[in-house]
């Protein structure tokens, strides 16, 4: 067997190209894993799909979503056949005779920003209520943590049915279009899991050595809790954001639904399938094709965490 | 010559469920400018609480420094304001932790966790610091330091990471070092690099350190003085030769016992201290070490012994024991070939077997401990 002989250049050669390689923090680390992860990719993509329909709506959107052809109402979609169905309309018509097509297009909008901009308002409320709590501890904590209990002790459905139903005819409800009181009411409902998620976290962390040794440096409060806490807290609280963007979507739906969330004639998903739901023994459509929206994207929200959490998280994979 | 620290009568507690743990109880000791002092003693006994308690980094509530003073250079550090200790902090005192792997931040490079101090304290630009931070890695002798710098803790080994906190602790030119156990959780081989690497830059600097062990084989070659402490207290101060050579304490003693030496005989037998460390929430009444000490009289359960001066010693030499000092029973005792009372040793090992078994796997798991 032939030995493998390296001259001291190849040695030093090899030495530098180990030190050559390039650097990658945690989240470089986090994101190569989440790209190599197919479904959260796919969810991505549908996301992404997703935004730029919601973005782009007027421009592909074929109809206004509010116009009303009660000449041609009830359509079936095109793909059906049948002698209840019109070229003009693919997916169909509405008992209005709106475009079912336009109104999903337009719905989405309205489910991005209720996904998002609650989980915004949630991330920011819980987490530093969480991080407060847990970094002063004594009668901080227990003031915020029974606070925290009392609104988790809520059913979060009643609620959400109790702030949309008392607040949704004043003038509150009228600003944005409603969206403001959505908005504030899921914020209200949601922040408390993330502020004890939070505050777990920070429980654990401000325990270990590099806290203290941050502290044997000299560096003031608001800067350990900034820089050394905040930062290596984040892993769990992306992941549990990725998971109530779709929660959030559902909630909006649900009121919508039952009648208390977005008023009509804005077009969101929930409030498609609501009218929908008259309908529905004459044709299944006008409730299918919403619900099947809100299914897809909350499928691939849901894909996005778990690659999420397998990408932030390796030892948690099984 | 003015000592740059001189602390006196230190108590620190902590007061818990079970009741008031009386972890420092009254510890004095100074140190002079670009001194080196080792601190000995098992776990348990105070040798950690006293380190961060000059740094008043004590957890409060449950812990509090209860009385006496740390003069830091003619300041009394324990009645400064809170900005007032935190511009020392890193500055003026620095700490070396025992756990390298734990004490830096997983999310930051080690570059921007050194510039931290730099930028707090010497008001540096995010450059400078940079700058600085590669001269410390070059100094702790970290290969390829400018590329390293923005490697993240993950991305270096044990011995590594200690180097990079050696640097930490260095870099805003400490007039004191603090290092508590820093080579515990190193192998062998590195742990000798560690502290001579420690021992150099200190000397360079003209750095005063403490270094606190619970191995004496350690403290060895590094320090000038050495203080050995029992349950909260200093049961012994000496120079470092001094203490080896003639050392007067009871508990110092069983620690040399503890300890295998090369030049003797294979089957030579280490012998353990029997017994358990004191409980700190009830501490004996009388000497610290009576439960456990071979060479007990009556007159150890009744007083307590002061840190007094030694006959036959070096003049700075002091111990807490009544046998060793003036007129006491020890005074000619040579610990090596007078293992003590046997009597009273089989009464230690009975009172050992007599405590619940919970309490003797504590004692089980303490003799496990690696010995130097």
């Amino acid at each position: 067997m032939a030995t493998i002989t390296t001259s001291p250049t190849q040695q030093r050669a090899i030495e530098m190209n180990v030190l050559a390689r390039k650097q990658r923090s945690l989240w470089q680390d986090a994101l190569w894993r989440l790209r190599r992860n197919k479904a959260a990719m796919l969810g991505l993509a549908i996301i992404a799909l997703a935004a730029l329909m919601a973005i782009f709506a007027p421009w592909i959107a074929p109809y206004d979503p509010t116009v009303n052809d009660t000449a041609h109402n009830n359509m079936d979609p095109v793909f059906v056949g049948g002698q209840f169905t019109n070229p003009k309309f693919f997916l169909g018509s509405d008992e209005l005779g709106r475009d079912i097509l336009s109104r999903l297009i337009w719905s989405s909008r309205i489910s991005i920003v209720v996904g998002l901009v609650p989980t915004s308002l949630v991330f920011v409320i819980g987490a530093s209520l969480g991080m407060l709590a847990a970094f002063y501890g004594g009668w901080i904590d227990n003031l915020l943590m029974r606070f925290t209990d009392i609104i988790y002790a809520f059913p979060d459905l009643l609620f959400l049915v109790i702030i949309m139903a008392t607040l949704r005819n004043s003038p509150v409800g009228d600003i944005m279009g409603g969206l403001l009181l959505m908005f504030v009411a899921l914020a209200i409902v949601s922040w408390v899991g993330l502020a004890r998620l939070v505050r777990g976290q920070v429980l654990s962390l401000k325990e270990k050595e590099f806290v203290e040794a941050a502290r044997a440096i000299g560096v003031p409060t608001r800067r350990i809790m900034a820089r050394h806490l905040f930062p290596n807290a984040l892993a769990p609280v992306i992941v549990a954001l990725a998971f109530s963007i779709p929660g959030a979507m559902l909630a909006e739906a649900t009121l919508s639904f039952i009648g208390i969330g977005i008023k009509p004639p804005t077009a969101t998903w929930g409030v498609m399938i609501n009218e929908g739901f008259v309908v529905f023994s004459q044709s299944p459509w006008p409730t299918l094709l919403p619900a099947f929206c809100i299914s897809i994207v909350m499928l691939a929200f849901t894909f996005v965490g778990d690659g999420l959490r397998d990408a932030l998280d390796p030892r948690m994979k099984n | 010559m003015p000592e740059l620290l001189e602390v006196k009568d230190l108590k620190t507690q902590f007061f818990t469920r079970d009741g008031v743990v009386h972890a420092v109880d009254g510890v004095s000791f100074e140190l002079a400018a670009g001194e080196t002092l080792g601190i000995v003693g098992e776990s348990g006994c105070g040798k950690s609480v006293t380190a961060l308690s000059l740094m008043r980094l004590i957890p409060q509530p449950p812990g509090k420094i209860v009385e006496g003073s740390i003069m830091f250079d003619g300041q009394d550090v324990l009645k400064m304001d809170d900005d007032d200790v935190r511009a020392i902090r890193g500055n003026n005192i620095a700490m070396i932790f025992q756990d390298p792997m734990t004490s830096l931040n997983p999310v930051l490079t080690i570059s921007r966790q050194i510039s931290e101090a730099l930028e707090l304290h010497l008001k540096m630009d995010k450059a400078e610091a940079k700058k600085r931070t590669i001269e410390l890695l070059e100094l702790v002798n970290i290969p390829s330091a400018k590329k390293r710098a923005d490697d993240y803790p993950h991305q270096f080994s044990g011995g590594m990471r200690q180097r990079v906190m050696i640097a930490m602790a260095l870099s805003c030119n400490p007039k004191l070092i603090l290092a508590d156990e820093p080579t515990t959780a190193l192998d062998v081989t590195i742990q000798a690099q560690i502290l001579d690497l420690l021992k150099n830059l200190a000397r360079e600097f003209r750095t005063a350190f403490i270094l606190i062990t619970h191995d004496l084989g350690v403290v060895a070659g590094m320090t000038q003085r050495i203080h050995v402490m029992y349950g909260g207290q200093i049961v012994e101060k000496a120079d470092t030769g001094e203490l080896f050579a003639n050392p007067k304490m009871p508990y110092t003693w069983g620690l040399l016992r503890s300890i295998p030496r090369l030049d003797e005989s294979r089957k030579a037998k280490l012998l353990p201290i029997e017994g358990l460390p004191p409980d700190l929430i009830a501490p004996p009444p009388g000497c610290r070490f009576e439960p456990r000490c071979q060479y007990r009289r009556e007159i150890c359960a009744q007083q307590v012994p002061e840190l007094k001066h030694i006959p036959n010693a070096k003049p700075d030499h002091e111990a807490r024991c009544f046998g060793t000092q003036e007129g006491g029973w020890l005074a000619n005792t040579d610990w090596r070939q007078d293992v003590g009372n046997a009597k009273e040793l089989e009464a230690i090992k009975l009172e050992v077997a007599d405590l619940p078994p919970e309490m003797k796997r504590i004692e089980a798991a303490g003799e496990t401990r690696p010995s130097p």
